[in-house]
């Protein structure tokens, strides 16, 4: 069971990084392991719970299932790249004021996966928001709050 | 950002205000750093091998060809454990058997269910510690499992445990070895004559399957094994002090040789109070002399570890025709899983709490069956028997043609009234839940439209006290750091932080709250049992009325008078008596921080409280659904919560467990279930096939906070987490049946479950 490394080079959070991956890692597990950004959380390891996820040249992923080796020359973007130095992003302020978290562990997957909406969609409706996130499971909140947050980062007045 | 006040905590300045949490900002960032983000120099990566049966004899395993794998640094299995005693440990909400703690954590003689721990393997890294797992042989003599509570329960029945005999409440034993672990009865009046009075008697059975507190966050437990005897663990876990006192014993270790750091955690509902992975951790680490991470897959977390009872339930209940409750007979059998204890304890103290039922009679059984040992999980055992219950007053209603929120109130519990297990209440808001409901916008509308329907339950929980400890400095600035001994699982940072702050008379944000390592604090027992908030803001309102007699004494001590003669005012100026020449003196807090170096030393407040007494919390929800009845699919339309807090502290953080325990309960009532198969083959062990809610499942969970001020605490206090998981079940129960006229008597009332009682059979 000898097991291959890969070099590979990608931007991640807008900087260069250059890492040896085992080829059986994934992209999740070279941020964890490799690269040292714990923010993308594992909590299924196989693409049903949101936690892992972070954006992949635009788009969002489950970091779990990507493989690292499939990163050349990609760009990525984890939860620790949404702030600007100690400036919060309106969404990670938004999810403070709302109390949109309990215990925290999916607040990375669900803040990278309502960035990448309000990109995309700047005034989502109530539904909208719920058929984005669907894909993020989240124990504590019952959701709510998570909701009220996005709409108030995206500029809507909440209950 | 609403930041009005309630009516009850407008009388203080910081108490039902908002504030940002404390923890806030590590957690929007990923700074945060919960169990499985922690790396050490020198690290290994370990992984448990798990049984592929339900029931077997281990014949034999063999390690070597694992050993032999390069990268490999040590196998464990339960033969490298010291030999546990019968000794009973204290495991956070109760107590076990440290042998069968330790076959739990790794099986000795037997396997007891799919996806029980037979090795453990570290090694260099995660990837090569998996293929050691495949190089493990293990011999197993396959038995017939055991997989329903009632076939467990039946003479004859194959055993899991040769030598387990029904205990009695009177202590006595069974004669013959049994599946049924314990029995308990509970009674109240005379029963008989309670039926004969009653006009009309209901009786129905429940089945309920198991079901997973699901935290997003699975299993994780790092240990580091020191040449000079001492050991460091770091895990997720809802009480460091039980890690510390489970694994100490099962190492043969005094607990002072432990030190337990609890890290960030993901969620844990009761099911993060119980050891599996740390013991295993600590002794690879012992073996290999370098720091080993374990952490489980979601597929071991769903297998393994946590679910709560699977249940049969039978209850009878009499009324009268003007709704008055006359009888209550409730039989009550829990799975425990694989080893003694589940929760039917608790299950049976609640089943009829909320009532003030004359006659009663409740017994409860505790039954070993081949599923996984059952943990503490969010009000345990109280989801299920108030669903049974509270289903059978909703039918009671019906049947009398009596509004159900009406027939609670006509029975409802208030202070003085005595449940059957003896426990007579104090203060308690019940009736105030009912009655807020009653006035809600949603109980007020009209709801319509084809195969909609809507439902009411009430819930009670007990919520508990017991050990907290904390102390706090003054710094220069004014600002106090506080130390915590408890878990953080959901903003309680912020609430404690919040009672010491109010006691002090400065602002939450000048609390600096820190949950530390069990060497660091006094012994604080877990986050659970509603308790945090409760125990931890008592012991916050102690450590600060401590700061406050020392600031006097200080002030005391630099104006050159008695310490009586001044005066820590709930403002945070501390006043004294006029000076020689008739001027008044007093100092703000901030002004006499800064000087209590120059003046004599620094100043640390401190407490430690064991409260056995607690506040009682009660909820009533409201729950208006839709059936499809092509796909027997349910869709939640609307939903009210309504509870009382006691005293909200952050009102953010209780209607975040409110709508959280209603996101649970409602998993509970349309979809969660464990779903084996005849070998004890549990086939739906991922997040795909255990649906749990989504966003899209649920609408926005509109909650109102009643406030009845527990008098049993310095801020009216009574705990929220919980008791909001207890009445979605049958709440949803009852609008389904409001909607398509059918009684469901199954949980999870699945799409499966709803057309299999909808269609005509033979379809």
């Amino acid at each position: 069971m000898a097991t291959e490394h890969i070099v590979v080079n990608c931007t991640i959070n807008g900087e260069q990084q250059v890492f040896l991956a085992n080829e059986r890692d994934s992209l999740l597990e070279a941020l964890r392991d490799r690269i040292g950004l714990t923010g993308a959380k594992e909590g299924c390891n196989n693409g049903n719970c949101g936690a892992c996820c972070v954006n992949m040249d635009g788009r969002i992923v489950n970091s779990c299932l990507v493989m690292a080796a499939e990163c050349e020359g990609a760009e990525i973007r984890t939860v620790e790249g949404l702030a600007d130095g100690d400036q919060l992003s309106p969404l990670q302020n938004a999810f403070l004021e709302q109390a949109a978290l309990q215990c925290g562990i999916c607040t990375p997957g669900f803040l990278v996966a309502a960035e990448a909406l309000l990109e995309q969609n700047p005034d989502p409706s109530e539904h909208e928001i719920r058929y984005w996130l669907a894909g993020n499971l989240c124990r504590c909140t019952g959701y709510d709050k998570i909701i009220k947050a996005v709409q108030q980062a995206a500029g809507q007045s909440v209950v | 950002m609403v930041t009005a006040q309630s009516k009850e905590t407008e009388q203080y300045n910081v108490i039902g205000t908002r504030p940002i949490r404390h923890d806030g900002v590590d957690k929007v960032t990923g700074a945060a750093q919960y169990g499985a983000d922690l790396n050490l120099p020198g690290m290994l990566a370990g992984r448990v091998l798990r049984s592929p049966h339900a029931h077997a004899r281990i014949v034999s395993i063999d390690t070597s060809k694992a050993e032999a794998l390069d990268g490999v640094q040590a196998v464990i299995t339960n033969a490298d454990f010291p030999r546990a005693g019968d000794e009973e440990i204290d495991t956070g909400e109760g107590t076990a058997n440290l042998k069968w703690v330790l076959d739990n954590v790794i099986a000795s003689d037997k396997v007891l269910y799919k996806g029980h721990a037979v090795a453990a393997v570290a090694a260099a890294d995660h990837h090569i510690a998996e293929d050691a797992l495949e190089l493990i042989e293990v011999e197993y003599e396959l038995l017939t499992p055991v997989l329903d509570v009632r076939d467990a329960m039946v003479d004859g029945s194959p055993l899991l445990h040769d030598g387990l005999h029904t205990a009695a409440m009177d202590g006595s034993k069974s004669d013959n070895p049994s599946n049924t672990a314990s029995h308990l009865q509970f009674t109240k009046g005379d029963l008989d004559a309670g039926f004969a009075d009653a006009d009309v008697v209901l009786e129905r059975e429940f089945e309920t399957s198991m079901a997973h507190q699901g935290y997003i966050e699975p299993h994780n437990g790092t240990a580091y094994y020191r040449a000079d005897g001492t050991l460091d663990i770091w895990t997720s876990t809802q009480g460091a002090f039980v890690v510390r006192d489970s694994v100490a014993p099962l190492l043969q270790l005094s607990p002072s040789q432990v030190k337990v750091t609890p890290m960030e955690i993901g969620g844990g509902f009761g099911g993060k109070i119980p050891v599996y992975l740390e013991p295993l951790a600590a002794l690879l680490s012992q073996k290999t002399g370098r720091p080993v991470k374990l952490t489980m897959n979601r597929e071991e977390v769903l297998l393994a570890t946590g679910p709560t009872s699977g249940t049969y339930m039978r209850v009878r209940m009499g009324a009268k025709r003007d709704g008055t409750i006359t009888a209550a007979d409730v039989h009550l059998a829990f799975e425990a899983g694989a080893y003694p204890g589940s929760p039917v304890g608790a299950g049976a103290m609640c089943a009829l709490a909320p009532y003030d039922i004359p006659n009663q009679r409740i017994d409860g059984y505790d039954v070993v069956v081949n599923k996984p040992k059952t943990a503490a999980y969010r009000a345990p055992g109280a989801p299920q028997s108030e669903f049974a219950t509270e289903s059978v007053l909703n039918e009671l209603a019906e049947e009398l043609g009596l509004d159900p929120l009406e027939m609670r109130l006509q029975n409802a519990c208030v202070e003085g009234a005595q449940r059957a297990d003896g426990f007579t209440y104090g203060i308690i808001g019940n009736v105030e839940c009912l009655e807020a409901a009653q006035e809600s916008p949603h109980w007020q509308s009209e709801l319509q439209g084809p195969n909609r329907g809507r439902g009411i339950a009430q819930g009670f929980w007990f919520n508990i006290g017991f050990e907290s400890s904390a102390y706090a400095q003054v710094n220069g600035d004014g600002t106090v750091p506080l130390v915590l001994g408890s878990t953080d699982i959901g903003g309680t940072r912020a609430s404690i932080a919040m009672q010491l702050a109010e006691t002090l008379g400065i602002s939450a944000e000048e609390v600096h709250p820190h949950v530390v390592d069990t060497n660091s604090v006094g012994y604080t027992q877990v986050t659970g049992g509603s308790r945090t908030t409760f125990a931890g803001g008592w012991a916050a309102y102690e450590c600060a009325m401590d700061i406050r007699r020392q600031m006097e004494e200080r002030a005391a001590q630099i104006w050159e008078c008695d310490a009586a003669d001044v005066t820590y005012g709930d403002d945070a100026i501390i006043r004294g008596p006029a000076d020689e020449d008739g001027n008044d003196q007093q100092f703000s807090f901030k002004e006499l921080a800064g000087q209590l170096v120059t003046s004599g030393g620094h100043i640390v407040g401190r407490a430690d409280v064991n409260k056995t007494s607690s506040g009682p919390a009660f909820a009533t929800h409201i729950v208006d659904v839709e059936v499809d009845p092509d796909t027997g699919k349910v869709d939640i339309l609307r939903y009210t919560a309504v509870q009382d807090a006691g005293t909200a502290i952050h009102p953010a953080y209780v209607e975040g467990q409110m709508q959280g325990g209603v996101a649970q309960g409602v998993g509970m009532a349309l979809n969660e279930e464990y779903y084996y198969d005849e070998s004890g083959d549990l086939k739906n062990a991922s997040l795909l096939d255990y649906r749990m809610p989504t966003a899209l499942d649920l609408p926005m969970i509109e909650t109102n906070i009643v406030e009845v001020p527990n008098p049993g605490h310095p801020y009216g206090v009574r705990g929220v987490g919980e008791v909001p998981i207890i009445p979605p079940a049958p709440a949803v129960r009852a609008a389904i049946a409001n909607a398509i006229g059918v009684h469901m008597n199954e949980l999870p009332m699945s799409p499966r479950a709803i057309l299999d009682a909808t269609l005509p059979s033979g379809d």
